[in-house]
């Protein structure tokens, strides 16, 4: 594990209170290090500076120096350097800590100047904060409160922009919320490299819109909702649905890729409301990919396996484990494991591939990057299967040898663990052997097996993948699996168990004891002690390999 | 009575005077540049800062100076953006030097290019002046043929190019880093400062020396007499002359050159200008540009002024005010643009104020909040106003409004759209607060169409 490079420190005074910040932190950042809230709109750390909101207006002053010696001027009074405040107030965001910097936040003309920039953004705003699906962690109502006057002095009329404006497939518009901060614009420029936003018009009627012909259609659009700090920018599929403060947040990780973007899932009584992005500035910083926030209506798709099969009979989890141990007694066992499946499943699998003497496959799922936060290998866990050892090198595509060796009669008997065999075998040669499934939805695979485990999805159960940069992190379960199923961990280590095999606890703490003592690449770590970002490890063991991911965000190969 | 000195404005409006390059070449044109192009470019820096020529746009900033901010160590090109923007309520003097006498701006724009080491200027007209931008493209092109632009300028090593750039009809792109912006094809944003200041990070992230029309005019004459001889024209400090373009309610409105500082408001207003309109009085003047602060007849100043080293005792009615930019500042206003629009008893403050707000509510490019809100929440008040529904509150209101406006913006429009708001209600605090009741009372006044 590698420590970050220690940071060049310097002193700033923030209202009264000397600290030390990094250098280059601008003044909201540093007054946040220091404990204090500058309150902002336009600003946002990862992108560029605008300067337009004016909402986070301070006082700063600088250490008086005399301009011909450069010696400093001590304040007779209090002994200390003077300082000399700059008569107008500055915008926090734009100016960078110097050595010395002193800011005031709360002083009198500070006070005043947010108070009228709040004022300025709520005299034109609907104020519909009741039908506004921003309500709840909206910046202009957590603002207004915190730093506004509490009352209206306005009586026109207020501006009448475009409503339920369709910027895209997934970004609904009500212009009328927007406070023009650009921030939407910015992203769409700096990050998604997609220039589709700007402004029309002039003055307090500007209006955010699409360049004509375009839409909002990239796939990071729905970032550009999680930043827009008021309601103007909304997301189509989570619109009217849910107040936010009725949601519970688990923390999760996107399994589109081998990126391994950092979430946040957002739940109410077991059930999935919307997924967004979870600040990592090694990972993902603020964003995620729209796709990664769709893929929560898989726990409820209508494919879902939620009945043990035994041969077409429904059964109990002992019964489903114990038959699957009968057919494995005949031995020509082959596992087919998944780079989908988390690094304890791949663990357990490893084991019981052992234990069976099985070969393993793993088929690769390989796409384009987009260079961004959706890698080449879209198996979000191809590195845990090689930190496991459930496989020695990378996958290939498909099956490989599978359907030659099942041909050839050697195999008689395969697990698959999520992946449907389909995609190397052929119905002839499903139908020959025996199949023991465990997955999720129902597929060629699940049809064809004669034992079927019902399994779990990713949001619904706890677990750590490795990521490209060899990053491990951790996911939880958000809601419980639906009736019928059960946790992957127990249907495999049940089956190992009945095989014969050493038992293996099932509940993620106490696996990870032993995973910590026999895998050489986690010794140090255990699952409630990875931190939230993850943890790096080490991965000189498999520098050589050829890995299949070009560059995206915080990752060069 | 005060006598015009005519150097820019010398053949505005002379008969005969034409805006092409024979008629100027028989002025004896381009004999400075030609001078000029034989000197050390840091000489002529030094002439411009010796004359303490002073920007003439509306800042008023030390011309010498700016140059000298520009970076020239970074290697990258330097540029010249002439601003020609001008959009400022009540000034009209870039326009006439444009329409009349193009070739002296670009003998100034060449002579500043070469002193500046710039290669490529641009004249950034607005988008109003579609005629004027023809005389330029025209006197550019006579220009260049004549070897007075383009490359190898007058047998030299040294080239430039002009080129002309029309707005699309925004007042924003004044602002120079708007007017950057704009040419750069953007909306015209202006930058914020730091860390974009034109002379580092300016057009294309290059050094950028954006300088007025008349601004230029004056550095063909400094080259031509030299930076010191010009310095004693006019007063210290306010240097040379400067044209004063007078709107509004007198006797004979038009544009005036005086040397800075040796006419009076009095003297231009009653002297020069006629006095007040038949029967009536002045009430107000705005004494340089709409933004300006106004001030009021029958105001009297007092205090201490710097003149010259020492501080001298001040007691001047405004009749007394000299036109110069210290002056003006000390009473709380600003020489700005050099648009002087006078107002009569006849108008109506707050009728005024309603137009000025209604023009800056519109001009606002609304990008930061004060500005974009603020001055059209000012504008919504007295539009309210002049349209029969006042209350004795509003004026109290709208000093409170710009108040939040001016210092706390991206740019200078913030003090652009306060200022006004904020004078008009603080020196006119009862037309204001009576404003219903004159309305009411007066049954002929109709609202007049706004801007």
């Amino acid at each position: 594990m590698i420590a970050p490079p220690k940071p060049d420190l310097i002193t700033v005074n923030v209202d009264g209170r000397e600290i030390a910040v990094p250098k280059g932190t601008n003044m909201i950042e540093a007054a946040r290090l220091a404990g204090v809230d500058v309150p902002h709109y336009c600003y946002h750390a990862k992108l560029t500076i605008a300067g337009n909101c004016r909402m986070c207006l301070v006082e700063m002053g600088l250490p008086a120096v005399d301009p011909a010696t450069k010696a400093p001027i001590t304040d007779a009074a209090t002994g200390k350097q003077k300082i000399n405040w700059v008569p107008r107030p500055a915008i926090a965001c734009a100016t960078n800590a110097s050595p010395g910097l002193h800011i005031r936040t709360t002083s009198p003309l500070v006070k005043d100047c947010q108070q009228g920039v709040m004022e300025f953004l709520l005299i034109n705003h609907p104020l519909d904060c009741p039908i506004c699906d921003q309500a709840g962690e909206c910046k202009l109502q957590e603002q207004s409160t915190g730093y506004g006057r509490g009352y209206s002095r306005y009586i026109e009329r207020k501006n009448v922009k475009p409503k339920r404006t369709q910027l895209g497939p997934r970004v609904t518009l009500d212009d009328e919320r927007c406070i023009l901060c650009s921030r939407c614009v910015r992203f769409c420029k700096e990050i998604a490299k997609d220039d589709v936003l700007g402004f029309t018009d002039r003055g307090s009627a500007s209006t955010l819109t699409c360049y004509p012909g375009k839409k909002l259609e990239n796939n990071y659009s729905l970032n550009t909702v999680d930043i827009c700090p008021v309601g103007a920018l909304t997301s189509t599929d989570f619109r009217f649905k849910m107040r936010v403060w009725f949601l519970k947040k688990t923390p999760g990780i996107d399994p589109e890729s081998s990126v391994g973007a950092n979430t946040v899932i957002w739940s109410r009584e077991g059930e999935i409301h919307r997924i967004t992005p979870r600040r990592n500035d090694e990972v993902n910083d603020t964003w995620m990919s729209d796709s990664g926030r769709l893929l929560y209506r898989e726990v409820r798709s209508p494919d879902r396996l939620v009945t043990m099969k035994l041969d077409g009979v429904a059964g109990g989890l002992d019964a489903a484990a114990a038959s699957a141990a009968w057919l494995f007694r005949t031995g020509g066992v082959a596992l087919v494991g998944s780079g989908r499946s988390s690094v304890e499943e791949q663990f357990v699998c490893a084991r019981l591939a052992a234990f069976l003497g099985a070969p393993v496959f793993l088929p690769s799922r390989v796409g384009e990057g987009d260079k961004l936060l959706i890698s080449a290998d879209r198996n979000p866990n191809t590195r845990g299967a090689l930190v496991t050892g459930l496989v020695p090198a990378l996958p290939g595509p498909g099956l490989g040898d599978l359907a030659e060796a099942i041909d050839a009669g050697r195999i008689k008997t395969v697990v698959s663990v999520g992946e449907d065999l389909a995609a190397g075998l052929t119905a002839g040669q499903l139908a020959q052997i025996s199949v023991v499934y465990v997955g999720t939805r129902r597929n060629a695979t699940s049809d064809a097996a004669r034992i079927v485990f019902p399994a779990l999805t990713v949001f619904e159960k706890s677990g750590t993948f490795v990521n490209q940069q060899f990053r491990l992190q951790k996911f939880a379960a958000a809601v419980p699996g639906p009736a019928g199923t059960a946790d992957d961990l127990v249907a495999l280590t049940k089956m190992l168990a009945a095989a014969g095999g050493a038992a293996l606890p099932a509940e993620i703490n106490a696996l990870w004891a032993v995973l910590a003592a026999e895998v050489s690449a986690l010794a140090t770590a255990l699952y409630r002690n990875i931190p939230d970002t993850g943890l790096l490890l080490d991965r000189t063991p498999w520098a050589a390999l050829p890995f299949v991911e070009g560059e995206t965000l915080h990752f060069k190969p | 009575m005060a006598e015009q000195r005519r150097i820019i404005f010398k053949h505005i409006d002379e008969p005969g005077y034409a805006p092409d390059l024979a008629c100027y070449l028989r002025h004896g044109g381009y004999e400075v540049l030609r001078k000029a192009i034989q000197r050390k470019p840091e000489e002529l820096i030094d002439e411009v800062k010796k004359s303490g020529l002073r920007g003439r746009g509306g800042a008023g900033f030390p011309c010498g100076v700016k140059w000298t901010l520009v970076d020239r160590k970074s290697g990258k090109p330097i540029y010249l953006i002439v601003n020609a923007d001008e959009s400022e309520p009540g000034t009209f003097k870039d326009r006439h030097i444009i329409h009349q006498d193009p070739h002296q701006l670009i003998e100034g724009i060449m002579i500043t290019c070469f002193a500046n080491n710039v290669r490529q200027a641009y004249i950034y007209i607005r988008g109003e002046f579609p005629h004027g931008a023809r005389i330029l493209e025209r006197a550019i092109a006579e220009a260049r043929a004549a070897n007075f632009a383009g490359p190898n300028i007058l047998g030299s090593a040294y080239g430039c190019e002009i080129f002309v750039h029309r707005g699309a009809g925004a007042y924003i792109c004044g602002e120079e880093t708007g007017m950057i912006e704009s040419l750069e094809g953007k909306r015209p944003y202006p930058r914020i400062k730091p860390p974009y200041f034109p002379a580092v990070l300016g057009l294309y992230q290059c050094p950028t020396i954006v300088n007025n029309v008349e601004t230029l005019c004056h550095v063909k004459h400094i080259a031509d007499m030299g930076g010191e001889a010009y310095s004693r024209i006019g007063t210290p400090n306010n240097t040379g002359t400067r044209i004063l373009c007078v709107s509004g309610q007198v006797q004979r409105p038009g544009y005036y050159e005086f040397e800075v500082g040796k006419v009076t408001l009095g003297q231009l207003l009653n002297d020069v200008c006629g006095g007040p309109l038949p029967g009536r009085k002045f009430k107000a003047v705005i004494p340089g540009g709409s933004s300006a602060k106004v001030l009021k007849f029958g105001e009297r100043y007092k205090g201490k002024r710097k003149a010259g080293a020492e501080m001298v005792d001040y007691d001047w009615s405004l009749e007394d005010v000299p036109m110069d930019f210290d002056s003006l500042a000390l009473i709380g206003s600003m020489g700005g643009s050099g648009g002087v629009i006078v107002m009569d008893d006849s108008v109506s403050m707050v009728d005024a104020l309603a137009n000025i707000n209604a023009f800056y509510s519109h001009e606002s490019c609304g990008q930061c909040t004060p500005c974009r809100e603020g001055s059209q929440w000012m504008q919504r008040i007295t539009t309210r106003m002049v349209h029969g529904e006042a209350r004795p509150e509003d004026g109290a209101l709208l000093k409170s409004v710009a108040d939040q406006i001016a210092g706390r913006t991206i740019c200078a429009f913030g003090e652009a759209c306060a200022w006004p708001t904020q004078s008009f209600v603080q020196k006119f605090p009862d037309e204001f607060k009576s404003y219903a009741e004159t309305k009411k009372n007066d049954p002929d006044a109709r609202a007049f169409e706004l801007v």
